[in-house]
């Protein structure tokens, strides 16, 4: 007898499609938040199955740190041609240029936090109603707390304790003037699903992710590669090795892992073995303890 | 892990912090090996800043500052872990009895209830409060942990007299499939690894339980129900006629040449095609997303459902619900909401109130107009225009509402068509 049910990743993918395609009926003007990691590469990915044979219905809105991965943007500029979707950009460097914010100071500086105004900025600017983002509810306890359709008042905030109640697959996505919402397609995958699946479906991702040669120094317990936009202490050393990384974000925050994994296949393999979470090698999170929930409150991704 | 034919799992799990949920939570996810070094050493480093012994599994799943800071979880929080044979999603809801709403929430899409009972205290209002949601939200399967066995000695006898206590209340409410483990979520006996304590006891673990539960039936495959969320009209050349009808499957199966019909327009044709992405299939059942194609060029749009012409729901712009209040607003007596059923969205009215439910005794009480949040009420809803409704017990994606306060925006309401 044939077996009427679905394996978990089909699941998952169907209820992906499923919230993207809310997303679009719901909204007026919802844009993908595109960082060029694998999580906003997954939903573009998924956004094209639910709307094929259209086009994706939706704009990629990149928040443009200026301290990029030279890898990352000719991956994102490479993925919008492809696609023929329009691409959007927020700048930090001009939100700090224009007195918006305040770069940090000292050896551990990052952009990281800047980012929150000049998102914020740009969902303002483009009359942006809803920004589908890539987070994960495995990836940290606030983001264990996320709906499928999260609510942000006129200040672009997240109140977690009074979010809406969401039932069944029934989503409200209804809004006041000058609110938002942020909507989160793949919030039950764990790395682990995302990475079963890109391999399955085969999608590309920037050559980051596999194992590679790169200059790098030790720094807060993990291989930060060396670029431009790193200030080196004297005491540093920089060494030579195969890393890889399994979160991109900002050059100056994105810890490597050493690693022989260059296939898809090695890179699901050393996944499934790996015994820290992969927010381990981020910077951005080690500040506090509730580093990420602090700055989801007021408007982070 | 190769775990590519698995299925998911939701299940939520309830009980207070006394209740040892969770240490329970953190006792699946440790024993699973489901948790990280980093998250170890934080909370190994947390659990001696605060005198304890060892680890604190409860510690790992700690949430939001004011639930860290006052012990107790706030609202729902979702879990994942994944064995060689399943992969599970654990929605974690507060006890607390103001917090219904939560408990109603993470029951919603569950296929299992884990509930937990204190040995020494045996079943309490808690318990049947928390057996008779999971009733009342259909959920398929009951998982009864009897916990802290460790503390009676792992007496038989204890764990027999509470079995039958719960089935003596519970025979008052719909449960299909009740299981009974005796645990120790503190010591680990019973939950991953079989207890040695317990040789009296001849079932499952509760991972084991969890593993081979028979879920494949939980969705409805007879009936079957598309709405439609949205139409696709593609602007290239190539697929200047194509008119494709994007959903995700509620229940049933369809098959390419089906005749279905349109609702409510009532028009009928038949299947041309079904797409996941770009690859056409034969058959699609739920909960798939695909887009349709039908031979036929009918009008249909978003809230639209296509059924099989031979099996349709009951077009109803009258109905009784059983509701949940969710909100901190009471119901505004005839104030009308917005309900979104499905993919439809009308406007609706609460006519009256029939009858309110109390959830621990389970006891009707008649003329009490009043919904407060956390009230479970069977109400009359009557809305603008006609809903393809199913009854909740046959169908939970089409049986299922809520409601919307226009002046807040907020889901204030979630129903059960009965």
């Amino acid at each position: 007898m044939k077996k009427y049910y679905l394996n978990y990743l089909d699941e998952l993918e169907s209820e992906a499609i499923y919230v993207l395609r809310e997303v679009w009926a719901q909204f007026e003007n919802p844009v993908i938040l595109f960082s060029g990691g694998k999580d906003s590469i997954l939903v573009t990915h998924l956004a094209k199955k639910a709307f094929y044979p259209s086009k994706i219905p939706f704009s990629l809105l990149h928040v443009d740190t200026g301290h990029n991965f030279p890898e990352t943007i000719a991956f994102r500029d490479d993925l919008v041609e492809k696609l023929g979707v329009k691409l959007l950009v927020g700048s930090v460097q001009e939100s700090i240029d224009e007195g918006r914010v305040q770069e940090e100071k000292g050896k551990n500086a990052t952009r990281n936090a800047l980012q929150i105004t000049t998102l914020l900025d740009a969902i303002e600017a483009n009359k942006i109603d809803c920004a589908i983002g890539g987070g994960r509810r495995d990836e940290e306890k606030a983001r264990a707390k996320e709906r499928f359709f999260s609510h942000r008042d006129d200040f672009g905030q997240w109140d977690p304790k009074n979010q809406r109640p969401e039932l069944w697959n029934l989503l409200n996505g209804k809004y006041f003037e000058g609110e938002h919402f942020r909507a989160f397609p793949i919030s039950n995958w764990t790395e682990m699903d995302v990475w079963n699946y890109i391999k399955r479906e085969n999608i590309q991702i920037p050559s980051l992710y596999f194992a590679h040669q790169r200059e790098v120094v030790w720094r807060n317990n993990s291989w930060i590669p060396v670029s431009d936009f790193l200030k080196l202490d004297e005491s540093e050393e920089v060494f030579s090795k195969k890393i890889r990384f399994r979160t991109l974000g900002d050059i100056t925050i994105t810890g490597g892992i050493e690693s022989d994994a260059d296939t898809l296949e090695k890179i699901a393999e050393e996944v499934s073995t790996m015994r820290k979470t992969e927010r381990g090698d981020r910077s951005d999170d080690k500040r506090s303890e509730t580093a990420m929930e602090d700055r989801k409150k007021q408007g982070y991704f | 892990m190769e775990i590519s034919n698995n299925q998911l799992l939701r299940f939520t799990t309830a009980g207070s912090v006394d209740d040892g949920k969770s240490t329970l939570i953190g006792r699946l996810l440790y024993d699973s090996k489901s948790i990280f070094e980093d998250q170890l050493a934080s909370v190994t480093a947390t659990s001696s800043k605060k005198g304890h012994e060892g680890v604190d599994l409860a510690l790992f799943t700690d949430g939001l500052k004011d639930e860290r800071e006052q012990g107790i979880t706030i609202d729902v929080a979702y879990r994942y872990f994944t064995t060689p044979k399943r992969k599970f999603i654990i929605a974690d809801t507060p006890g607390h009895i103001q917090y219904t709403r939560n408990m109603v929430t993470g029951a919603s899409t569950a296929n299992a209830a884990v509930i937990l009972i204190d040995a020494r205290n045996g079943v309490i209002e808690q318990t049947k409060r928390h057996s008779f949601i999971a009733s009342l939200l259909n959920i398929p399967h009951l998982v009864v942990c009897v916990n802290k066995m460790d503390l009676v000695e792992y007496s038989e006898g204890v764990f027999n007299k509470i079995t039958a206590q719960f089935e003596e209340f519970s025979s008052k409410l719909l449960m299909k499939d009740v299981r009974f483990i005796p645990i120790s979520a503190l010591e680990g006996d019973n939950v991953v690894n079989k207890s040695k304590n317990m040789d009296w006891y001849a079932g499952g673990t509760l991972l084991n339980v969890l593993e081979t539960l028979h879920i494949s039936s939980d969705i409805n495959k007879i009936d079957a129900r598309f709405p439609v969320q949205t139409v696709l009209r593609p602007q290239s050349e190539e697929f200047r006629d194509y008119r494709g009808y994007a959903g995700r499957i509620a229940s049933g199966i369809y098959r390419k040449g089906d005749e279905v019909a349109v609702l409510p327009s009532g028009f009928t044709s038949k299947i041309k095609s079904i797409n996941t992405g770009e690859v056409e299939i034969e058959e699609a059942f739920a909960p798939m997303s695909v887009a349709l194609t039908l031979e036929d060029d009918i009008d249909i749009s978003r809230g639209d459902m296509i059924v099989k012409k031979n099996n349709q729901p009951e077009p109803s712009q009258e109905f009784d619900v059983m509701l949940c209040w969710l909100n901190n607003d009471a119901a505004k007596p005839r104030a009308k909401y917005v309900i979104q059923h499905t993919s439809n969205e009308e406007r609706a009215m609460i006519k009256s109130v029939v009858y309110k439910v109390d959830i621990n005794s389970y006891e009707r009480e008649e003329g009490d107009d009043s919904l407060q949040m956390n009230d479970i009420a069977r109400v009359k809803i009557r809305t603008t225009r006609r809903l393809m409704i199913d009854s909740y017990r046959d169908n939970r994606n089409t049986g299922s509402i809520i409601l919307i306060d226009e002046g807040t925006n907020e889901t204030v309401a979630a129903g059960m068509i009965i």
